[in-house]
């Protein structure tokens, strides 16, 4: 047995984990309590199985490539980092990018990742046209809109629960070069920064960075970054068309004391950083695409920030009907208790394509807090209001929600609940997120 | 034929060998991948050709069949540029020490067979006037370990061949790289408790040989550390070491 935790290190718990070489060993490897495991980015216990944890990193082939068309079938652990840095001089990128490049073909399919484009261009199962699936009753299918449809859009968004995905079919976006043409808008509160993200529904990328210690008139005053691909004829004189991704540089090497991210340290970076991006607001510049995607990816091992016991990032999505008021009473809150980091972000997502995938049309507000105190019951309060409006929190993100939170927000569960027992009747395939949520006990 | 530069790896299956093949396609390389068993190479062969548009050949290569050595270099298509051999076995020491059998495959899987095959590409490279040798070795090899010196000592018997060939081949426009991974998370370490600060992963070790044969640097050890802790281990009275536990 191994201890294992998701990225943000809390809960830790007991697992066996695998590492099988071969697509055979990986169905040896499924026995009673099984989940897969990508590169460990989502926060909780959603990649931690209930008795075993199969790794799938070491599968990170090309199976084939098609230059013409950009449409890549792939072993489920290359990673979006490996994708980008190989196929984007070519050409080539993934549509869907989350805000770390780390993540693996099949984390990304079982979370249904979004990007910041998901309102326009939607997440990242959009562009999967099949895959192959090792079912919890041993057998291996193939499945895409047309063939095993269920266990298709059971599979995008499926936390892994549906079986294990061994290789995926997706297609690339042409792009002509790495760079993104960025602008930045300053919101002055809450009001302002939703306008502005209403405004930028044509942008294909946007998102906004909200601090979340202001207060008074100040609530919810954001910075909105929107961006489009460049063309060539934008690039700098003598600049690359596609910029290299340096591997992390600096590196977080030990666990920082939980004291280092008080209220006083995070109201201060967060002036100025809003001090700073408002500088940058008006015109228009070209930046390379792994600060404008991945800002976090250049500080490796960031989750040790928060010390020894691990933080939780609760983020949730709110339908667009009325969300400025519980959008407003929720930033109200966390900016009175003042220990939320400074990793808050809002952005508008649109329809979700899998059964289980987090968004719906609406705004997604993201927001880390160190775990310490009082912070489970304050979440539970927050997800009260979340639930009240009929919004959800994202899966791939929580460690904490309850069985009645996650049941009001997913109502598609029942269809979900169906689909996995006629792929897997033992219930071989759980997780600690799927015992946690929904597993009958 | 291309222009393109070419690499040929035997042992081209292990995690080594295709971080190494790898590396060496993103800079653009033809690749040949050798090893005992060409239907496992397929699927490298096929990400290669994927992911850098490069061709790649596939060539059934058995390290303990010395007799074929002749003959498979002879049969292949066209002398590569570099010949990376990244094949070895670990074995298992306790076995080693009751069983001949064993402890002679572990001999002849890490020192008699690479020595053999790469002396051969040599010849052929000094007759050309030039290339380039890269022989996986090991630390295990700078000093033989109570816990395990059969594997140890044949890494050292192959790390004295490629210091000895280096020398001699340098004259003729040969170049020849020692490389001395260190711990690396493979299958073969798999299970083992590796030291976290001194250990790779595989692409370090590919990215690293490849480096060393366009630097022309004579001998590798992948993470720096490694230097400094061998030469330690290297110069400790024999009296002192014998009484260690490792
Ligand atoms: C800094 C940071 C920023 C992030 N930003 C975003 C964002 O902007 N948008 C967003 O949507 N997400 C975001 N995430 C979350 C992340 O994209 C998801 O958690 C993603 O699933 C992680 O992929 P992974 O390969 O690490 O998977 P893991 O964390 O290892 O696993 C995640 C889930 O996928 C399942 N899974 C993994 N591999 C397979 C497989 N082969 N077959 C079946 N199931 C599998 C697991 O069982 C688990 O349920 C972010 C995470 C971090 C750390």
């Amino acid at each position: 047995m191994t201890l294992v935790s998701g990225w943000g290190r809390f809960p830790v718990v007991d697992s066996d984990v695998l590492r099988p070489r071969s697509f055979a060993a990986v169905g040896e490897a499924i026995s009673a309590g099984t989940v897969a495991r990508g590169n460990g980015r989502a926060y909780g216990d959603a990649a931690i199985g209930a008795a075993r944890t199969v790794a799938m990193t070491g599968f990170d082939r090309v199976r084939w490539f098609d230059p013409a068309t950009g449409r890549i079938r792939l072993e489920a652990g290359v990673l979006l980092s490996d994708l980008i840095e190989t196929f984007g001089p070519r050409g080539f990128l993934p549509f869907v990018v989350p805000g770390t490049r780390f993540v693996s073909i099949g984390g990304a399919i079982a979370a249904d990742v979004h990007g910041k484009n998901h309102h326009c261009e939607g997440g990242f199962g959009r562009y999967v046209e099949s895959i192959l699936l090792r079912t919890g009753q041993g057998e291996v299918i193939e499945a895409s809109r047309e063939q095993n449809s269920d266990a298709f859009f059971a599979t995008i968004g499926g936390m892994g629960l549906t079986g294990i995905i061994l290789e995926a079919t997706m297609r690339l976006r042409p792009a002509k070069t790495g760079w993104i043409r960025e602008r930045v808008i300053s919101a002055s509160d809450l009001d302002a920064a939703m306008r502005a993200l209403d405004a930028s529904d044509s942008a294909t990328y946007s998102v906004a960075w909200i601090d979340c210690v202001a207060r008074g008139k100040d609530l919810g005053r954001a910075l909105i970054y929107l961006g489009e691909h460049a063309g060539k004829d934008e690039l700098a004189a003598g600049a690359a068309a596609f910029p290299i991704g340096k591997d992390p540089g600096l590196r977080v090497p030990v666990d920082l004391p939980s004291m280092t991210l008080n209220r006083i340290s995070i109201r201060a970076f967060n002036e100025l950083y809003y001090r700073m991006g408002a500088r940058r607001t008006g015109g228009s510049q070209v930046v390379s695409l792994y600060p404008y995607f991945f800002p976090l990816d250049s500080l490796k091992d960031w989750n040790r920030i928060y010390g020894k016991r691990g933080f939780l990032q609760h983020q949730c999505v709110i339908p667009e009907q009325g969300a400025r008021a519980v959008l407003g009473d929720i930033l109200e809150r966390v900016a009175r208790r003042g220990d939320a980091s400074f990793l808050a972000v809002l952005k508008k997502l649109g329809q979700g394509d899998g059964i289980l995938s987090f968004p719906l049309p609406g705004y997604t507000l993201a927001l880390d807090f160190p775990l310490r105190g009082d912070i489970l019951n304050f979440l539970d309060e927050i997800d009260r209001l979340v639930v009240a409006a009929g919004g959800r929190l994202y899966l791939a993100k929580d460690a904490r929600q309850s069985r009645a939170t996650f049941a009001a927000g997913y109502p598609a569960l029942q269809r979900f609940n169906a689909i996995r027992k006629s792929l897997d009747p033992a219930g071989t395939i759980r997780s600690k997120l799927s015992q946690r949520l929904f597993d009958e006990v | 034929m291309t222009s393109r530069k070419s690499v040929l790896v035997l042992g081209g299956s292990s995690d080594i060998g295709r971080a190494a093949a790898r590396a060496f396609a993103k800079a653009g390389y033809d690749v040949g991948l050798a090893g005992r068993d060409v239907a496992v190479l397929e699927p490298d062969a096929a990400d290669l050709r994927a992911r850098y548009n490069i061709e790649v050949g596939l060539y059934r290569f058995d390290v303990l069949d010395t007799a074929s050595f002749e003959s498979f270099v002879g049969g292949l298509p066209a002398l590569p540029d570099v010949v990376v051999s990244i094949v070895g076995l670990l074995g298992v020491q306790e076995k080693a020490e009751s069983d001949l059998a064993h402890a002679t495959m572990i001999m002849r899987s890490n020192y008699e067979g690479p020595s053999l095959i790469l002396g051969l590409f040599a010849e052929k490279f000094l007759g050309r006037g030039n290339g380039t040798i890269v022989g996986v070795s090991s630390v295990a090899g700078d000093r033989g370990r109570a816990s395990n010196y059969v594997y140890g000592s044949a890494k050292a018997g192959f790390s004295a061949f490629l210091s000895g060939l280096r020398a001699r081949a340098s004259r003729g426009g040969v170049h020849v790289v020692t490389v001395k991974p260190g711990f690396v998370r493979t299958k073969m370490t798999e299970g083992m408790k590796l030291i976290a600060p001194l250990t790779v992963e595989a692409p370090v070790v590919g990215d690293a040989i490849l480096q060393a044969v366009e630097s022309k640097t004579d001998v590798v050890y992948v993470s720096g550390k490694w230097r400094l802790v061998m030469l330690i281990i290297k110069t400790l009275p024999e009296a002192v070491f014998k009484k260690l536990k490792f």
